[in-house]
């Protein structure tokens, strides 16, 4: 039986306030089977306060090959971080 | 001080030895489960009915008053002092016949634990106002096998109802001492007809006895696994 079951990936909500992040994924025939499934393997310690599942097969990633070309050009603009400018002196409203 | 006039020894220890004796029954699906999921679901459910089973027979030793504590009462007692309906003690069978035994079993437990979260007992109103919700979630997960064979295949719809059909007669005996069948009913009937399954017909005849310490055979080969340990080495602690 094993292996025909399709995979959910399962988010958690930690606490009211806090979005739901990943924390790994079930087997489960259906979306409300694997609502249960995620409740029983991932929230057993009082982890979450709601759920998501998602289809495994419904999320499309980048690829780790593409790595360099999507993320490496970030690294050296550092004037796209707000701390990179100066406030000057006696500006107000911001 | 927290009990009242009204509540036995006896009572509480039937709902005590129904958690526990399904617990233990539940538990031997541990690495036989068909999928890893449901395995953990069944333990979970499994370890909440052991926890209701601590409270409850606790609170009977303390209502006894004869200094027995709920390990004395789980593991040094015979099949016959036992008060836990038979339902409950019955074979796992195949997976369907599990999941009849615990949606009949958890219907009743959550009207059961929701009348006695508003009586008079303080004690044991707390200990059914905890055990209330986790008996709403072993339903839900109940109803949602029951459901998905039901409605299933061919093989599982055949199975199912052959569940239903082997266990019905068995819940007779979960309202000798309580007026809760209609509203049981009215629970699991709809689960029934929405998983294309047939709601058995009254059988002339129930089986019954469980409240009595009258039980089915495998009533002491399951307390025999269940106690072993503790009655070869009295006190053991991990």
């Amino acid at each position: 039986m094993s292996g025909q079951w399709p995979l959910w990936e399962v988010f958690v909500r930690p606490r009211r306030g806090l979005s739901h992040t990943h924390v790994g994924s079930v087997h489960a025939p259906d979306a409300a089977t694997a609502l249960q499934n995620a409740r029983d393997v991932y929230t057993r310690r009082q982890e979450g306060v709601s759920i998501w599942v998602v289809p495994a097969a419904q999320i499309t990633a980048s690829s780790p090959d593409e790595k360099d070309a999507y993320f490496d050009p970030a690294a050296d603009k550092i004037y796209r971080h707000p701390t990179f400018y100066h406030v000057p002196e006696g500006a107000k409203h911001l | 001080m927290t009990g009242t006039a009204t509540t036995t020894f006896e009572q509480v220890l039937g709902l005590g030895d129904d958690a526990l004796i399904a617990a233990q029954r539940l538990c031997e699906w541990c690495t036989r489960a068909p999928e890893m999921e449901e395995e953990v679901a069944l333990a979970n459910i499994a370890l909440d009915q052991l926890g209701a089973a601590r409270l409850l027979l606790t609170y009977a030793g303390e209502l006894e008053g004869a200094g027995r504590d709920e390990d004395d009462l789980a593991y040094l007692r015979d099949d016959r002092e036992f008060r836990n309906v038979l339902l409950v003690e019955l074979p796992n069978g195949d997976f369907a016949v599990t999941m009849a035994k615990l949606l009949f079993l958890s219907a009743y437990q959550r009207l059961r634990y929701e009348q006695l979260a508003a009586g008079e007992d303080a004690r044991l109103a707390g200990i059914a106002a905890k055990t209330v919700k986790e008996s709403t979630y072993h339903l839900e997960h109940a109803t949602l096998w029951t459901l998905r064979l039901g409605d299933g295949t061919e093989e599982s719809h055949r199975r199912m109802q052959q569940a239903v059909d082997e266990i019905w007669p068995y819940t007779y005996e979960l309202f000798d001492d309580n007026a809760l069948r209609q509203p049981w009913l009215n629970i699991v009937e709809p689960v029934l007809a929405e998983a294309t399954l047939t709601r058995p017909e009254d059988p002339p005849w129930a089986p019954r006895g469980g409240r009595q310490g009258l039980h089915t055979e495998h009533l002491s080969y399951l307390l025999a696994e269940m106690q072993v340990l503790h009655r070869a080495h009295p006190g053991a602690q991990w």
